[in-house]
């Protein structure tokens, strides 16, 4: 199984990365809750790039480390990028009219999450989930 | 890039709407589908609505709060709402995007969505 990268900046673009990010998550053993975590978070993580930044792109990927297997999904954009990132991981922050639940609930469905973000530059969010 | 919308048929049974969402919602024909339900819900004076997701894997924050928006516009236009066919991941997944939905009842299958309606607008009729 090899990494994908999509385009993300429409409406249309979050559903089929949600669906490519599920399908590569069961491929690679994931249990539907699992699946669903995974396939959720790709969706607000994506959303955010159409919300926010216009277009970008999403990569997903099959990972290693040691003896664990899991999914990576790496979210990056050009668009304005996240002044206080500390701020937007709070649960029930939003600028937009997302819920504010957007980073922070992604972050909670998933194992590891990171955001690096530059004003002006753009905003990359990495987040992985291991099988179990 | 013009996109299709996609529309969820509406069907009635008795006073009820019921409307079982069986693809992949994007954005705009989420928004579409939550328009068309108000406005059914306007023409035909229903008691009641079911949304049936037993065919959807995913409800992300987007959809949630497009669910919960229905049903507390619906409560203002007098119309019950009820949530049925939740999938486990669907539910598992909605309380840790920490999603809440108050005021959502929610029933393990169509059929028994149907009997909460009845139910829920006999009483209503019952106290009037």
């Amino acid at each position: 199984m090899s990494e994908r990268t999509l385009l993300v900046r429409s409406d249309l673009d979050i559903v089929s990365a949600r669906v490519e990010g599920r399908d590569m998550a069961k491929a690679l053993g994931f249990g539907t809750i699992d699946q669903a975590r995974i396939a959720t978070a790709i969706s607000e993580l994506t959303r955010n790039i159409v919300l926010y930044a216009g277009e970008g792109t999403v990569t997903l990927r099959p990972i290693e480390r040691g003896s664990k297997k899991g999914i990576e999904v790496v979210c990056e954009d050009h668009g304005p990028g996240i002044e206080d990132v500390n701020l937007v991981m709070q649960d029930g922050y939003s600028t937009s009219r997302g819920l504010g639940m957007g980073l922070p609930g992604a972050k909670r469905l998933m194992d590891e999450f990171e955001i690096e973000s530059q004003v002006g530059k753009g905003t990359r969010v990495t987040a992985r989930k291991w099988l179990r | 890039m013009a996109t299709p919308l996609i529309r969820i048929p509406i069907l009635q049974i008795e006073d009820f709407l019921v409307a079982s969402i069986q693809v992949a919602l994007h954005d705009r024909s989420a928004v579409q589908f939550r328009d068309d339900l108000l406005q059914r819900i306007h023409e035909t004076k229903a008691k009641g609505l079911i949304i049936d997701l037993t065919a959807v894997d995913i409800v992300d924050s987007f959809i949630g709060r497009l669910i919960g928006d229905v049903a507390e516009m619906a409560a203002l236009m007098g119309t019950r709402v009820v949530v049925s066919g939740l999938q486990p991941a669907v539910a598992i997944t909605l309380t840790e995007l920490g999603l809440e939905l108050p005021g959502i009842i929610t029933a393990l299958n169509l059929e028994k969505g149907i009997s909460i309606l009845r139910r829920l607008t006999r009483e209503e009729e019952g106290e009037g």
